[in-house]
């Protein structure tokens, strides 16, 4: 199926990622050509196959609901471009 | 100095002919004399080094050292390094400052290497020649002109060039095996959970692996070991003894068996890439080895499905660099979308946005099943594959790479061309077994590696064939021309 540039302004969108006008057209053609390649897997049925997440088939293990992690607050903010009074800054949401 | 194994350099170490200082401090001298052109190192750990290095010899001093103590590497610029910049070669974390320290990392410093930096690699390990790098390309020390492979290519690049010793690397469709083969050194996956995760930048969960390169199957059976074991850090490490990776190399091949997929021998392949790889399967079978053909009927599809779950994955991963927190933040966003979109759009590079559009377009409402869940029934077929034909065979081989390595620039504005380079290698992560490169051959003088790739958690008998094969040659002691002289 051909990706066209309204999917590539709206998938863009969906994962908040900030593309410039001139260049959707070249991502909307490169989309297609791999979606192209990605469309080869229709040449087999898969009915009644099991999806597979992990390739040993393993679940996620659980561990005990105990503290592990040691507060490195500053060590962790220094990271951050916008720090006050311990939070990290963003700009306003609620007016 | 350069080329000598290991052990050969742990015994010079505990003879007391060279100190760690003066080792680290030869091999730092060969970065700064050779890679100013190549590009392998991004972060130099020059000062640390020195400290570590003296630590090191104290350790040999009072007799507590072990094969690896004292031994100068460098690690992929993707495994944390507590108080060193972690960038994964992007933009995005030029400025990140990790605080912690890998899991794998941690342990080849528990055993008493020293790292003198941290290498070059394609953005975020998204790509197959290491130009989506932010800090630009590498360059492959056979051919100056050609890639390294990718995306661990600063990796390869650096131990081709005699460096450092050994280099770790990620693999999560080929990212070690092909830069192994394209730089003429040995690389290895081992099976997936088998070398923690942990303070690795994640890039596609299920596929994710870590590894090693070096020149000799018995170095990197060395480092593998080190690097090896059940982290509970990591939800997915596997809790499973590690094998003694070294215990079993010298052991004779005689009455194993050896299996070719006829997939991967068609007419499409190269006629002077099936002769190197031919006479490294004769070579194999001289040592007493049965050979086989075998099918793997879906293997066809494993770049089709790698790119639905590979970018899904991504796409999710890397939903974390929001600008907030960590990493790339956009000058004065004017609301909390804008600083997301342009954080992201302005951090983040070009494959790495087409990969993670990708993701976001096959998990979107009305596709997911068409694609993601297609996807992983395909995986599942491919897997089976696997499992059946080892059945009845002890080991599968194959060319790494469909051609040797290609010029700067040829691939780049081709993604699905890029892609395709990978088509060896990538059914391996799918089914998460581990797989290896070791070199078999030049053509053009350019290296041809051949791949070697081994049932669950065999890598002992992978590594054992690798090793006996490098008995039988010296393809893994070449030098690239311009390499050989002292710094």
């Amino acid at each position: 199926m051909s990706i066209q540039s309204e999917d590539v302004l709206k998938i863009a969108h969906l994962a908040r990622l900030g593309i410039q006008q001139e260049q959707v057209e070249a991502y909307t053609s490169d989309l297609s050509n791999i979606m192209k390649l990605v469309e080869q897997m229709n040449q087999v049925d898969t009915a009644g196959i099991e999806p597979m997440a992990h390739p040993l088939d393993q679940s996620q293990r659980l561990r005990s609901d105990v503290v592990t992690e040691v507060n490195q607050r500053e060590a962790l903010q220094q990271n951050a471009s916008d720090t006050e009074d311990g939070l990290f800054l963003v700009p306003r949401v609620i007016d | 100095m350069y080329n000598k194994s290991l052990k050969e350099l742990s015994n010079s170490l505990q003879n007391k002919d060279i100190s760690s200082v003066e080792l680290s401090q030869y091999f730092l001298n060969r970065i700064k004399h050779f890679d100013g052109e190549l590009n392998s190192v991004i972060t130099s750990n020059e000062e640390a080094a020195l400290v570590a290095a003296a630590e090191a010899d104290k350790c040999i001093q009072s007799g507590n050292a072990g094969l690896l103590t004292g031994i100068p590497l460098l690690h992929k610029d993707i495994f944390c390094t507590q108080g060193l910049r972690t960038s994964c070669g992007s933009k995005m974390l030029d400025n990140f400052i990790a605080p912690y320290t890998a899991t794998a990392v941690g342990k080849l410093e528990q055993a008493g290497a020293v790292m003198l930096g941290k290498t070059n690699m394609d953005e975020f390990a998204m790509g197959s020649s290491n130009e989506t790098s932010f800090y630009g390309g590498v360059k492959n020390p056979w051919d100056l002109n050609t890639v390294p492979g990718g995306s661990s290519g600063g990796s390869a690049a650096a131990v081709a060039a005699r460096l450092v010793p050994i280099a770790s690397g990620t693999d999560t469709g080929g990212s070690i095996r092909q830069p192994a083969a394209f730089c003429g050194i040995t690389g290895i996956k081992p099976t997936y959970g088998r070398v923690s995760r942990y303070g690795m930048i994640a890039f596609a969960s299920s596929l994710d692996q870590a590894g090693t390169f070096a020149k000799s199957a018995e170095d990197a059976a060395i480092m593998l070991q080190a690097m090896s074991g059940f982290d509970e850090k990591d939800s997915t490490s596997v809790d499973k003894p590690v094998d003694d990776l070294l215990a079993h190399l010298g052991d004779s091949i005689k009455g194993l068996t050896v299996g070719l997929p006829k997939e991967f021998f068609t007419d499409d392949l190269d006629d002077s890439i099936r002769e190197t790889i031919e006479t490294a399967i004769d070579a194999i079978q001289s040592a007493g080895a049965n050979i086989k053909e075998i099918s793997l009927p879906n293997i066809n599809l494993s770049v089709p499905a790698y790119y639905v779950v590979a970018p899904a994955e991504c796409s999710a991963n890397l939903s974390r660099f929001d600008g907030v927190r960590y990493g790339y933040r956009c000058d004065s966003p004017k609301d909390l979308e804008d600083l997301y979109k342009r954080s992201r759009g302005e951090g983040f590079g070009d494959e790495v946005k087409r990969r993670i559009m990708m993701g976001a377009y096959v998990l979107s409402a009305g596709y997911y099943d068409a694609y993601y869940k297609k996807a992983q029934q395909v995986r599942r077929l491919i897997k089976n594959d696997f499992v059946e034909a080892f059945k009845g065979v002890d080991i599968i081989a194959s060319p790494t790479a469909p051609s040797v390595a290609f010029s700067a620039g040829e691939k780049k504005d081709d993604p699905v061309s890029m892609y395709l380079s990978d088509i060896f290698t990538i059914g391996v992560n799918l089914a998460g077994l581990p797989g290896m490169s070791v070199p078999c051959g030049f053509i053009d003088k350019k290296p041809v590696g051949l791949q070697l790739i081994g049932n669950y958690f065999e890598e002992a008998k992978l590594l054992n064939v690798a090793h006996q094969y490098q008995q039988l040659t010296d393809w893994h002691l070449a030098v690239p021309a311009g390499f050989e002289q002292e710094a």
